[in-house]
């Protein structure tokens, strides 16, 4: 189905159900029950998990796939806000035609990086783009203040030209991002009982993008173009040897995966209308290294399961104070109790980043496959329950030959 | 007219002289052995005639066609593939992915974005693929990772991957160098079913006589960088100059 094999479908439909269901799967908490701070199914937070999950998928391409490890995709994701910002100031307040500017503009400055920092490869590479995406960083921040306006951050003013849409709305305030006349920020709130369920225009918008992305992420890895970035990550000297030159397939790759970034980029801007330097800071792209590694660097859905989680943790777990804490334990002695709080005070709230890196230290040491390997040794543990049989016919039948 | 002549290779590395005046010349259809004793210019030879390095003087001259200063993937566009002394194969992924390569590069030439083309709808080459794979004995491990499989399997697939690409010229860099007595003998005969069943040129460097004798029409003898003798084998063995250069040592 859609050129997809059965299994790939069945995976791409259950992200597709994810995805739209997503206000209700992630309020799972009655409003007012003491879990509600665990609802992570407001707009907001749901768009960045989408957006973000664009960013880590286009990210594993270039490093799931050829295993060039590149630390400066942030500058691709800030390119993407900068254009996508300029087309809602001379253009129109349409988000279209500012995504669109945003991958096109993401797309060229990844051509010009790509092509330098590819001469090298492993670490070199890496540090390349690094220096790049700094260096970009350093322009935005203070030389390049007439485009990017500097420390302040680029965002709408009432005096923009707009030419298609003209000025500001009729009470003067600032036009809001709209999808032909659908505005971003539009909601429709449903309240269930206990629940309160938030479907919000922006996010369906994400979520569309996303899909397309994810969709075409999945060709990437099933086409011939895919084996060959494998191919490239298992053994340039071969690759050489059979006739194919790889200088070409990874700068291809590397585009597409800056492009991804400039996509998500211009969906950042479509929901907040405002960029700023700091979105091309190397700590940025540092993050999308640590989503996909997470989730798992080279598999389908890894990248999406490690955004996720990444932002949940940023957006929810870091909002566990003292004062939660000492809710939580409150049927505990007082002293007990104290000290358990203290205990745990530093993992919780500001010090989420300490359990987050614990939490990456483990994955890596115990599951190198990220949370997908994890998934998959669940599985396995309960089909192998099933038919052990199998199990045993298999490991006679892998002896070697000799 | 040999398919592949190389006249006058000199390389130099520092106050080493690798190579020194180095003249080959390999006939179309045959199977050609550089032998030598370690540090003779073997491997160095084979560098220069595949774009890994470049001579310092001289040419190589692949059907009439230079091969100097073509980086190693035009080279085997040319014709040109190459065996490694440790099978150089793509680890990560399945034998048959392995299989696929080779036979997209030969269709599709060095570089071709076909990222919206799907791999298992790729019908011509799969079954490309399956039919070289049958022909090495290797269609049951058709799903297996290449990095799982025995050296000797792991050759046998590196060899298959260069055969598919109908290469005019086959070189192998010591191709059994590390490998069991059995794997050796696989490796050999099926050498020399590929030399019979194909048209093709075989270039071969080798340490093992028994490798060499069994499949070698002419051998040519390599010391200290300089050939030595080129002959046939039976000449090679009684050769005075050769039994003190190399067999001299070993027999």
């Amino acid at each position: 189905m859609l050129g997809l094999t059965g299994k790939d479908f069945t995976l791409f439909l259950i992200v597709v159900v994810m995805v739209v269901f997503a206000p209700i799967i992630l309020n799972p908490f009655p409003v007012d029950s003491a879990m509600a701070q665990f609802n992570a199914g407001y707009p907001d937070l749901m768009q960045r998990f989408l957006i973000f999950g664009i960013f880590a998928v286009g990210f594993n391409i270039l490093f799931g796939l050829t295993g060039y490890l590149s630390f400066g995709h942030a500058a691709f994701l800030g390119a993407g806000s900068y254009a996508g910002v300029w087309m809602f100031k001379l253009l129109s307040m349409n988000v279209l035609p500012a995504i669109l500017v945003a991958m096109v503009v993401a797309g060229l400055f990844s051509v010009v990086i790509g092509y330098v920092s590819l001469r090298r490869s492993g670490i070199y590479f890496s540090i390349l783009t690094l220096a790049f995406a700094q260096m970009s960083y350093a322009l935005a921040y203070s030389v390049l203040t007439p485009i990017t306006n500097g420390e302040t951050g680029l965002q709408l003013s009432l005096n923009d030209p707009r030419v298609l849409d003209g000025a500001a709305s009729a009470d003067g305030s600032l036009p809001v991002p709209t999808f032909f006349g659908l505005e971003m920020r539009d909601s429709w709130d449903v309240t269930l009982g206990g629940w309160a369920f938030t479907f919000n225009a922006g996010y369906y918008l994400c979520a569309i993008f996303m899909l397309v992305a994810f969709y075409v992420a999945i060709r990437i890895f099933r086409s011939p173009f895919g084996m060959m970035l494998r191919a490239i990550k298992s053994n340039q000297q071969r690759m050489n040897y059979t006739g194919l030159n790889t200088r070409p397939y990874t700068l291809a790759a590397f585009v597409i995966s800056g492009m991804f970034a400039g996509l998500a980029g211009g969906l950042m801007v479509s929901m907040d209308p405002l960029a700023g330097a700091e979105r091309m800071q190397w700590t940025r792209s540092g993050e999308v290294v640590l989503m996909t590694i997470l989730g798992g660097a080279g598999t389908l859905i890894g990248p999406v399961l490690g955004a996720g989680f990444i932002k949940y943790f940023e957006n929810i777990f870091s909002k566990i104070n003292d004062n939660v804490l000492h809710g939580w334990f409150a049927f505990l002695p007082d002293g007990l109790e104290n000290a358990i709080v203290w205990i745990l005070h530093p993992f919780v709230g500001k010090g989420w980043h300490l359990t987050l890196g614990l939490l990456f230290m483990l994955v890596v040491i115990f599951l190198p496959g990220g949370l997908v390997e994890a998934g998959q040794r669940i599985g396995r543990l309960f089909s192998r329950k099933k038919k052990p049989a199998d199990a045993a016919q298999k490991s006679t039948q892998s002896t070697p030959a000799e | 007219m040999g398919i592949l002549e190389v006249k006058n290779v000199n390389k130099r590395f520092g106050g080493l002289q690798a190579l020194g005046d180095v003249n080959l010349s390999v006939v179309e259809n045959s199977c050609h052995a550089i032998i030598g004793p370690n540090g003779a210019g073997k491997s160095t030879l084979l560098n220069c005639l595949v774009g890994k390095l470049i001579p310092d003087t001289g040419s190589v001259m692949f059907d009439g066609q230079s091969v100097l200063g073509r980086t190693p993937y035009q080279i085997n566009q040319m014709g040109i593939s190459r065996v490694f002394q440790t099978p150089e194969i793509f680890g990560d992924l399945t034998v048959i992915e392995n299989m696929m390569i080779p036979c997209f590069a030969k269709r599709d030439g060095s570089f071709r974005m076909h990222a919206y083309a799907r791999s298992n709808q790729e019908r011509d080459v799969i079954e490309k693929a399956e039919i070289m794979l049958e022909d090495v004995n290797m269609l049951d491990k058709r799903d297996m990772h290449a990095a799982s499989m025995s050296r000797g399997d792991k050759r046998r697939l590196e060899i298959a991957m260069c055969l598919v690409q109908e290469p005019r010229l086959l070189l192998l860099d010591e191709p059994t160098a590390g490998m069991a007595r059995a794997d050796t003998n696989n490796t050999i005969d099926l050498l020399k079913r590929i030399k019979d069943e194909r048209n093709i040129t075989i270039a071969i460097i080798e340490h093992d006589m028994h490798v060499v004798f069994s499949l070698a029409e002419r051998i040519t003898v390599l010391a200290q960088g300089t050939p030595l003798v080129e002959d046939t084998p039976a000449n090679i063995k009684g050769h005075p100059k050769v039994r003190e250069a190399y067999l001299g040592e070993t027999a």
